[in-house]
């Protein structure tokens, strides 16, 4: 025993302790979860759409701000979803401590003894049978074979048979409860150790995972610094992607040839399609496509002559890929201050052309089978000193506000075409390749995740399937007939008493007790001799 | 890949006479239950026999028997075998309107937000004519079928889609696996949550402790038109044992689009909206089956859950679809 100060000072603690483990705070905290978990399918989210939230957050300048400090923004990573979650399985794991421990006890212990009234269970009938007690208990004894059987002499004189059958019912609410746990681990050990990047690759160029620099994106976890990818290297060799009549998508495959890691510097490369839907899988890595789109290539001959080619993959904007991007000229040859000469082509591409009402390009079909771009021309400061992040697919627009940049010309241009420029400058359309949008995925713990998702299903079908069910005999002689006995039998089912009904009509019959005789559905009970 | 045009066209004659079906059937459960409430007027011992409908028509007709004014069978129980007959022969319609849409187009017949419905309101109906073999619930046709028939009309006309491929997000086993289950879930989940509403209605006057218990002395005499439903305890009954079959499907179904997204999407949970809204539904059930263990909350209580469950289910199926602009936006309607 505790000195009583201690239990004082415990005291607060249990009682705390036993709200939280109550069936009726698990419940409060299961609803608080699917409630707190309502943000995340209603508002925009960081880690889903950037451009969305930043839009919502420019759209509602007042009420954003708010959400996004609250969190309501990155939900699944907000400190209050992680409370919520984290007390939950708290009082999980509070309530199923002492329950398996009970069903350990259960399982050692015979089943309860026979009640003296057994006429008061839900389940209830009495026969008289051929043979006395204890020959009758040998042929019951054959019908309970999968069940959990404990047999008494009572004071009487009467045998009794107890038997309980359907622990699995509680071993599998159990299981589904401890596979929750596990899949809360596993998803969080998933988190912290995997990464996820993606990278676009032009038709006809590869990759090597090395690094993060490889990746356009690299979103690795919380335990990972990128020095210790497993490599492995990719060439996209082609990509063909098939539509309907109306532009609709009907397939899309990439060509690949790829060497794992430890075949590195050799010229052991595998050939691959890589499709939607079906993974690259190596070395616990997956290489998914994702996506498609195009590459405007454009060749500018500069005014001294000088002629250089360039090629930017462009953003698909809509399904019939108009898309949008803009190729940066860092450093074009020639003499003076670079951060005054510096080029952008910033335009639309479409692999169909048409023209919308308002004059616009716009392609009315995903396929390249009349390619065209609208480009602007500007000359001046890019601005991609500062440090700034910029979009790959745009440039810093407030450059061209400030006057930083300017507008040198603009055309629409079909393959060959070329728009020149005052100072002597062309622009060439050379046409357009596609690319792939790939992505390199790695969890360790996915394995783990799928083991603890099936063994959840396992459990939850046997915790809502089986019933824990007990049938009780009492045999007992009757007087002046040592030939006959008259047997008691009493069931009670723990849930579902309609769905016991039939096997405790078997369970009558066990030991051919009740042959010839009906089953009897009622609690009063029939006395019918053997014939 | 071609198009059947002559299958796809059985198709839609065929969903057409299920729509026609469900509705005529619907029309049927109105005229038995207005049936019931001319012929309860006629005296006070057959209404108390025709509001019990627990026992079901033969106790009923039995009574009417005794009536000097004889008829062969009550037009309530006339009208019930009716809706009864037509929902199996609509059931029965829709059922070759998916499969000739599946043949039309050689693949899953549920790959676009038409065909999904469609999946949705069979399942539903089917589950519907199971639970009629198991507990003679006639009596709430009318308020089974209302959402069938809404959900089929929507179908049938916003919905609608000409048969057609699938892009090639949607060209995986996957899609056969999850949309299967998920659909078979949810209309098991609709008959659920129809159940709860009703029992909810039934018991709104009582306090809950009869409502819980369900032997209430008070039943015979009620008045008002929901005093012709089961038994709150059958109506709880029903709500329960649907869900219990419900909820391990639904889970596989989360669990196979989990899957799914693991070789689509590289990743298999990521907070989509349509993931997201899937586990708040998924936990409303989970809580839903704890409630009904836990003290305090048996009852009226534990009978809301289903309630926001199916909001929940019909939240992401059209909301999220439609208009939150997540990965599962290829609802063939964009």
């Amino acid at each position: 025993m505790l000195p009583r100060r201690w239990q004082r000072i415990l005291a607060p603690v249990r009682t705390l302790w036993r709200r939280l483990t109550s069936m009726r705070t698990a419940l409060v905290l299961l609803f608080l979860l699917a409630v707190a978990a309502l943000p995340g399918a209603l508002l925009p989210q960081w880690n889903l759409n950037r451009a969305k939230t930043t839009q919502y957050l420019l759209d509602h300048p007042v009420l954003g701000p708010w959400l996004d400090r609250l969190g309501f923004l990155a939900v699944f990573s907000a400190p209050w979803f992680a409370a919520i979650y984290l007390l939950l399985f708290t009082s999980l794991v509070g309530c199923l401590v002492p329950r398996t421990l009970d069903l350990l006890r259960r399982l050692r212990q015979p089943p309860p003894r026979t009640p003296r009234y057994l006429a008061r269970l839900p389940h209830h009938a009495i026969r008289e049978v051929d043979g006395p007690p204890d020959v009758v208990a040998i042929r019951i004894g054959r019908g309970l074979r999968r069940w959990r059987v404990r047999r008494t002499v009572e004071d009487t004189g009467a045998v009794s048979i107890a038997a309980e059958k359907g622990y699995l019912r509680e071993l599998g609410n159990l299981l589904f409860h401890l596979s929750l746990l596990g899949l809360l681990v596993a998803m969080a050990v998933g988190k912290l150790v995997g990464y996820e990047g993606s990278v676009i690759v032009d038709v006809g160029n590869g990759f090597c995972s090395v690094g993060p620099t490889v990746y356009d994106d690299f979103r690795p976890g919380l335990l990972v610094d990128g020095t210790d990818l497993t490599p492995f290297c990719v060439n996209v060799t082609g990509f063909t992607a098939d539509y309907t009549n109306t532009g609709q998508a009907a397939a899309f495959r990439a060509d690949l040839s790829y060497q794992s890691g430890a075949d590195a510097g050799t010229t052991l490369w595998t050939q691959r399609e890589l499709r939607v839907n079906d993974p690259l899988r190596l070395d616990g890595q997956r290489l998914y496509l994702l996506g498609h789109g195009f590459t405007p290539r454009f060749r500018v001959t500069y005014p001294d002559g000088e002629v250089r080619d360039y090629a930017q993959p462009f953003q698909p904007m809509d399904s019939a890929f108009t898309s949008d991007g803009a190729v940066k000229i860092t450093d074009p040859p020639g003499d003076g201050a670079r951060e005054t000469r510096q080029l952008a082509i910033v335009g639309v591409f479409a692999p169909t052309a048409a023209t919308t009402p308002a004059g616009a390009l716009t392609s009315r079909f995903p396929a390249m089978t009349a390619p065209a771009v609208a480009i602007q021309v500007y000359r001046g400061n890019l601005g991609m000193e500062g440090g700034r992040p910029q979009s790959v697919f745009a440039i810093d627009t407030s450059q061209v506000t400030r006057g930083a940049l300017v507008l040198q010309g603009r055309a629409t241009l079909t393959p060959g075409q070329a728009l020149t420029l005052a100072d002597g400058t062309t622009v060439t359309f050379t046409g357009a390749t596609e690319f792939v949008s790939l992505q390199t995925s790695y969890d360790p713990a996915q394995p783990f995740v799928l083991a603890c998702a099936v063994l959840l299903l396992l459990g939850l079908i046997g915790s809502l399937t089986i019933t824990r069910r007990r049938v009780w005999y009492r045999l007992s002689p009757i007087p002046g007939d040592t030939a006959g006995s008259r047997v008691e039998i009493g069931g009670l089912s723990h849930t579902n008493q309609d769905g016991y009904t039939a096997e405790f009509a078997a369970l009558v019959a066990a030991g051919r007790l009740g042959r010839d005789i009906h089953p009897d559905p009622d609690r009063t009970g029939t006395v019918r001799r053997h014939p | 890949m071609t198009v059947n045009q002559a299958l796809a066209q059985v198709s839609d004659l065929a969903f057409q006479a299920a729509a026609a079906a469900y509705l005529t059937a619907l029309i049927c459960h109105a005229a038995q239950l207005a049936a019931r409430q001319t012929q309860s007027a006629a005296g006070p011992v057959l209404a108390r026999l025709a509001r019990t409908p627990a026992v079901g028509g033969p106790a009923a007709s039995a009574a009417i028997g005794l009536l000097p004014r004889r008829g062969p069978v009550p037009w309530p129980d006339r009208f019930a075998r009716a809706a009864v007959l037509v929902t199996t022969i609509g059931l029965a319609a829709q059922l070759l309107s998916i499969i000739t849409r599946g043949l039309a187009v050689q693949r899953a017949p549920w790959g676009n937000m038409y065909e999904f419905a469609s999946m949705i309101t069979a399942a539903a109906a089917a589950t519907w004519l199971i639970v009629l073999t198991r507990t003679r619930v006639r009596s709430i046709g009318l308020f089974v079928l209302l959402p069938i028939v809404i959900l089929v009309f929507v179908a049938g006309t916003v919905l609608y889609v000409p048969a057609s491929s699938l892009v090639p997000a949607l060209q995986t086993y996957w899609l056969v696996i999850h949309v299967l289950a998920i659909s078979v879930a949810t209309g098991m989940l609709m008959l659920s949550g129809v159940a709860s509403g009703l029992y909810l209605l039934r018991t709104r006057s009582q306090p809950s402790r009869t409502a819980a218990g369900g032997h209430d002395p008070a039943d015979a005499t009620r008045r008002g038109p929901f005093a012709a439903l089961p038994s709150p305890d059958t109506l709880d009954r029903i709500a329960y044992r649907t869900a219990i079959v419900a909820f391990p499907v639904y889970t596989f179904a989360v669990l196979a689009g989990a899957m799914w997204a693991e070789a689509a999407w590289g990743r298999y949970w990521g907070w989509d909206p349509k993931e997201t809204t899937a586990f708040i539904t998924w936990i409303i059930y989970a809580g839903y089956l704890h409630a009904r263990a836990t003290a305090g909350w048996r009852g009226r209580r534990a009978a809301w859950i289903p309630l926001f469950g199916l909001a929940a289910i019909l939240f992401n199926l059209f909301f999220v679809n439609m208009v939150v602009s997540g990965l599962h936006s290829y609802a063939g309607l964009n």
